[in-house]
């Protein structure tokens, strides 16, 4: 029987704000480099995005935020990923996120943070060099 | 990578409902993973108990939100749902966009509620290879009920009549001809036909239309098959639906569903077998080097597939040599 491994992301929206291209442009280039995106649409709650990347055993987790929550909702989303031991899924984030929040965010655990002109590339790239080889 | 711990620490939480256990023992069927085969024979005993509805129909018909809005009474009525989602894969690019779960957002946080959602990965037929193992899963680790929304998108996405006890075929209005057109596919496999969206204009017409369809169709053994209208997005008819779908389980406990499941496992073992024994030969043939020596054969007409293949039965190889499980 041979192996067939797919990279899946879970692309969500945490918080309030209802700008949805960003979110969506990224969802349709992780898709056609060849992942199964699964999306959840607007306004998450960070249990919300958590139970789903672990009800969809997803390897990447991709936020989108342009509310200004970010430094609220992150951490929140973080801590109770660790709870429910998804310690293994790389999560990254996009949206508005001002430099000066993103070192806090990466020592969460945060893996990158991109901001507005970022290439869908450039994303897909450090997806596939940085998802977890998982067993 | 083989673990029989780790698989068996799963195996146990799939049994003892534990969701990441359920999750991860999906992704291993879904991956056609060496242990998926050990897991599926572990967990296959405790199968069996859970009631599979289908549901299908066009794009746009409505089908996720009236998911969600058939799990919500479930729910009230105290019990424990599974949902598997499938949706196409593209054939070009490999990649998938799954995004029914944007119509069950609430759902995901209820504990009583487990959401996969799985892409086609070129398989036909409206589903994923590995549906049938999911819904086993789900089925193993206590799900009362577990809903199956499939491709619905025409005339050969058909699979699910294989995995699902009552299907659900979600019609949206103002089909009108199309509904001809879509007849010879999954029109012909509802049990119970629902014409959503029926606050919008033309609703009665889809419902005499499919009524009109019905009447020229033979009954199946004694079950018509009932139209209703809802409108999924305020949850109008979900106690009517909820209530045909028991109708049309009473009418199987009553007869038919016994000699469905044998047709069904006759044909998965079938199946199970066609898969083994040609994996089986044609490993062997191709470690032998036969396989290409055929092929040119072939290739120079010196001989045709037909008796090339009664030559490969009539050797005496490759059968001995199926893994014992």
């Amino acid at each position: 029987m041979s192996s067939e491994r797919k990279i899946r992301v879970v692309v969500a929206k945490p918080g309030l704000d209802s700008h949805d291209r960003g979110a969506k442009v990224v969802a349709r280039a992780l898709r056609d480099a060849g992942m199964e995106v699964i999306y959840t649409g607007l306004r998450q709650t960070p249990e919300q995005i958590v139970e789903t990347a672990l009800q969809e055993d997803v390897d990447v987790i991709a936020l989108s935020i342009l509310s200004g929550a970010h430094m609220t909702l992150f951490p929140s989303i973080m801590e109770l990923l660790k709870r429910k031991g998804l310690v293994d899924v790389l999560v990254f984030a996009g949206g508005i996120i001002p430099a000066e929040d993103v070192p806090a965010l990466k020592k969460i655990g945060i893996a990158e943070v991109f901001g507005p002109g970022t290439s869908t590339d450039t994303l897909v790239k450090f997806v596939k060099e940085n998802v977890r080889k998982r067993g | 990578m083989r673990d029989p711990s780790k698989i068996k620490q799963l195996v146990n939480g799939v049994l003892k409902g534990d969701r990441r256990s359920i999750a991860r023992t999906i992704t291993l069927v879904e991956n056609n993973s060496p242990e998926a085969q050990e897991a599926i024979s572990s967990l296959y005993q405790h199968t069996g108990k859970t009631y599979i509805i289908g549901v299908t129909g066009p794009t746009g018909s409505g089908k996720s939100t009236l998911i969600e809005k058939l799990t919500r009474e479930l729910r009230i009525k105290g019990k424990t749902v599974g949902i598997v989602c499938v949706d196409p894969t593209s054939p070009f690019t490999g990649g998938a966009f799954l995004g029914d779960r944007v119509r069950m957002q609430e759902l995901s946080v209820d504990e009583g509620v487990f959401i996969r959602s799985m892409a086609t990965r070129g398989n036909p037929g409206g589903l994923a290879k590995a549906t049938k193992d999911a819904v086993r899963i789900l089925d193993a680790s206590g799900k009362d009920i577990v809903i199956v929304e499939a491709v619905g998108a025409g005339q050969s996405e058909v699979d699910i009549i294989k995995i699902a006890h009552t299907i659900l075929v979600i019609l949206p209005p103002g089909l009108g001809d199309e509904i001809q057109a879509i007849k010879a596919g999954i029109m012909e496999i509802g049990d119970i036909f629902v014409a959503n969206k029926a606050d919008r204009e033309n609703a009665d017409k889809t419902v005499a239309d499919i009524e009109a369809m019905l009447d020229m169709t033979p009954e199946k053994d004694g079950w018509r098959p009932p139209v209703i209208k809802t409108i999924a997005i305020t949850g109008e008819g979900m106690t009517e639906l909820l209530n045909k779908i028991n109708q049309h389980r009473e009418y199987l406990e009553a007869g038919a569903f016994d000699l469905r499941r044998k047709q069904r496992v006759e044909a998965e073992l079938v199946e199970a077998i066609e898969q083994r024994v040609t994996e089986s030969v044609l490993r062997d043939l191709k470690e032998r080097g036969k396989f290409d020596e055929l092929i040119h054969k072939i290739l120079a007409r010196k001989m045709d597939p037909y008796s090339a293949a009664d030559m490969v039965l009539a050797w005496p190889f490759g059968l001995k040599k199926v893994k014992k499980t």
